[in-house]
């Protein structure tokens, strides 16, 4: 199998790290070759997180290239927009459809780009965007929005639906674990 | 064997506790850090601790060592700068239990201030260094290090680099091997390096790099993979793994042991290709080496590859020109999104105060940094650990000798003041300088995750701690008797202090004191609101740069309630007392002193 690469990306505090390691166990249960990449530090702080995963039989990089990213899932829109020179000409871009503005735009230095959506569409194989923040907070916890985003992505590859079920139950904590298997669906049976 | 997802960094940890590794220091800095929270795992079998720097660290594992004990000392690239002097006598004195030296560099300065590559620190201090290319790697390599140590009797380095330290792929976990007994039995000769022992070790120096020259040709993890094509990649660490995805056909020579060099593999290698790509983060090290071994060989190197910066496939292939890196999208209008003081930060009404008194800090290295980046722009130097204090003492002095008088701020956290800030101030006190120093201290080590420090009265594996008051350090203990203390929160009290201060012609230490709010937000705070018919768009509160505040279609100020942490600082310092408490319900209580905002249930 060719290997695949899957980028996620939002800003810090959002929970991708968490979601780029439930990917990981999946992909790993699931009989692949996986490595995982992320960076730290400043980025705790407020800024952009990038982390990326890629599986087949044998990879090498821990990083994907540009422009043979088979997946985005973007936790913001315009980090959706940031990251999408890293999409393949036919990949899929997955996003929240939820606007966190960078500070500098917050305290009026620069501007928000109005039209993130046209620009992603232009430039995507798919788009699929979803309110995920706001699915999760009707579940009760807008924190699990990061995973509302995986059962989205897992809707859309071809790993069986009881392997990402198991990984939730044996990675997410008891008292967290109805809620994470709420959000999981949630995403997993979103229409668009 | 389990076959387990660990970052480079958990993987050393592993690696440290299978290869019966029972001391282990640190200080912490990105990207090393997680490697002694993750060796706390095992602290059934493993001492481990923080130090208050590099230095110490290196010294105390140094220490371990001469008991027979294998220890392990982690630090980041810049780390090894300030534990150099004992990293050189180390070599010297070899090691009697493994002394296994992890540093972590930083391609790419994704979190440091320069990109320096630490293999040239093994070249020079005559060490073998070590370098994997996956967290597999990264935990054989401790294993493999702890061997080479005892067996030829020297520290070795592991040079971890951001991406391997902070990738996560496939580890084999093994069980763990029966640690020696430690004794200390003393070794004059070897251990007292006095000249007279000195000139005899470094004869004993010489002699074991060219037995480790003669291992490396041999060391399992130096391997050679067969292609198809006369073309040969010379690669180190994660470099390897780039050029396989570039060159799919190619021979490869992967160097897990780069230094000592291995000249004979290496050249074997070569006379099986017609030309050889060396592949390797910042400095042009193995293919220095390479160029003397093989004069003849067609070699590409840093002439193409760049120096600067991390290499990916991507970079490899453009360095060829095999890509066309043209982005589809420019990136035209997308703002960037720089990191930022969290909400409710204790540092920022003191950079706000700065900002209001005109006045540009002297800085450090912390979360405090940040007070640099607009809209807080108060900060204009940042060199390295403990360099404000020390700056600003240079910058008053040579001022002082043109005949100008300037009062300078240096503005330093807790843990880098301990790291390194004391000497500094010895100096500033000592050689009679003027200044003012700020001690922002939130009693934890914060930028790099929340570690202990001297401060916190915990150590690294949980025990209550004797913990150091830096007021009592500084006034009682220094005997600088300017020394003030004053809450993070309270606007109006840092502001008069700092003039006050500034004014004195005798140095001052203000030390600035509130918990790391990330650590002691309560659930039941209650969030600020503003009143949208007292606000008046005046945007003071935004300078403040905190990321709870933003505005709304109005432009009248906005907060994020999910975000605020109640603090209180954007209600003092409304001109127009438009910002205060809400209750429960959203409702204002009309209350923006720090009084109320305990009752509120802050303190």
């Amino acid at each position: 199998m060719k290997t695949q690469s899957i980028l996620i990306c939002g800003v810090g505090g959002q929970g991708i790290l968490t979601a780029s390691d439930l990917l990981s166990d999946v992909l790993l249960q699931a009989g692949h070759q996986v490595k995982k990449s992320e960076v730290h530090g400043m980025s705790q702080r407020g800024g952009d997180v990038i982390s990326t995963v890629r599986y087949g039989d044998q990879v090498f990089s821990p990083l994907p290239a540009l422009r043979e990213t088979d997946y985005i899932l973007a936790f913001e829109k315009l980090e959706a927009l940031r990251n999408i020179n890293y999409l393949s000409d036919k990949g899929i871009v997955l996003v929240n459809d939820f606007v966190w503005e960078p500070l500098p735009v917050a305290a009026g230095f620069e501007k928000y780009p109005q039209d993130v959506v046209e620009q992603l569409q232009k430039l995507a194989g798919e788009l699929v965007l979803i309110p995920a923040t706001r699915l999760a907070a009707e579940l009760g916890n807008d924190k699990a929005s990061n995973v509302v985003l995986i059962g989205l992505l897992a809707s859309r590859m071809k790993i069986p639906k009881e392997t990402w079920l198991e990984v939730l139950r044996r990675k997410v904590p008891p008292r967290f674990l109805d809620l994470n298997l709420k959000a999981f669906e949630s995403g997993y049976g979103f229409k668009a | 064997m389990a076959k387990e997802l660990l970052s480079g960094n958990e993987a050393i940890a592993r690696g440290a506790w299978e290869a019966g590794i029972t001391f282990a220091s640190a200080y912490p800095g990105t990207p090393s850090t997680e490697i002694l929270e993750n060796i706390i795992r095992y602290k059934d079998d493993i001492y481990s601790q923080w130090g208050a720097n590099e230095k110490t660290a290196m010294e105390e594992a140094l220490g371990a060592s001469f008991t027979g004990a294998r220890a392990l000392v982690a630090m980041k690239h810049v780390g090894l700068n300030v534990a150099a002097d004992p990293l050189f006598s180390a070599s010297y004195i070899g090691a009697t239990g493994a002394l296994v030296v992890i540093s972590a560099d930083d391609p790419g300065m994704h979190s440091s201030q320069n990109e320096q590559d630490n293999r040239h620190y093994a070249v020079a201090a005559k060490m073998p260094v070590l370098e994997p290319s996956d967290s597999q790697e990264a935990k054989d390599m401790v294993l493999e290090a702890v061997k080479i140590s005892e067996t030829f009797d020297t520290p070795v380095m592991i040079r971890m680099t951001t991406r391997t330290s902070h990738s996560r792929t496939a580890v084999e976990l093994g069980e763990r091997q029966a640690p020696p007994v430690p004794e200390y039995k003393s070794d004059f000769a070897k251990r007292n390096l006095l000249p007279g022992n000195a000139r005899k070790r470094h004869a004993v120096v010489e002699e074991r790099l060219k037995k480790l020259a003669v291992f490396s040709d041999s060391f399992a993890y130096n391997t050679i993979i067969k292609g198809k094509e006369r073309v040969g990649v010379l690669a180190s660490g994660v470099s390897y793994q780039y050029g396989r995805e570039v060159f799919p056909d190619a021979w490869f020579l992967k160097l897990a042991l780069p230094y000592p060099f291995p000249v004979k593999l290496f050249q074997r290698f070569a006379a099986m290709v017609d030309k050889i790509y060396v592949l390797e983060e910042n400095d042009p090290i193995i293919e220095t080496f390479a160029r003397l071994a093989a004069p003849q060989k067609e070699i590409v190197g840093k002439e193409v590859f760049p120096l600067q910066g991390e290499l990916s496939q991507d970079v490899v292939r453009a360095s060829l020109g095999l890509k066309d890196m043209t982005p589809r999208f420019a990136g035209n209008g997308v703002p960037g999104r720089p990191p930022s003081l969290c909400a409710g930060c204790p540092h920022t009404a003191f950079f706000y105060n700065l900002g209001v008194l005109k006045v540009q800090s002297k800085g450090d290295i912390g979360c405090y940094t940040l007070g640099a980046l607009r809209p807080l722009s108060a900060m204009d130097t940042c060199v390295d650990m403990g360099a404000s204090i020390t700056v600003q003492l240079g910058i008053e002095k040579a001022l002082e000798k043109a005949g100008k008088t300037t009062k300078q701020v240096a503005v330093i956290g807790d843990s880098t003041f301990f790291h390194s800030g004391i000497t500094g101030l010895i100096d500033v006190i000592y050689n009679q300088g003027k200044s003012t120093v700020v001690i922002l201290d939130n009693s934890i080590t914060a930028m790099t995750g929340h570690q202990e420090n001297p401060g916190s009265g915990k150590t690294l594996l949980g025990q209550e701690a004797r913990k150091i008051d830096i007021v009592r350090l500084v006034r009682d203990g220094l005997g600088l008797e300017h020394t003030t203390e004053v809450d993070g929160y309270d606007v109006k009290a840092i502001r008069e202090l700092l003039k006050r201060e500034m004014a004195r012609p005798e140095p001052s230490v203000i030390v600035i004191r509130r918990p790391c709010v990330l650590l002691y937000r309560k659930a039941k705070w209650s969030p600020m609101v503003v009143d949208k018919v007292k606000c008046t768009s005046c945007k003071t509160c935004l300078r403040l740069g905190c990321p709870a505040i933003s505005t709304d279609v109005d432009g009248k100020s906005l907060i994020n309630v999910s975000l605020c942490t109640g603090c209180g600082v954007c209600g003092q310092v409304c001109p127009y007392k438009a910002i205060s408490y809400a209750d429960e319900k959203g409702m204002h209580i009309g209350a923006t002193t720090l009084e109320s905002f305990a009752k509120g249930g802050g303190k």
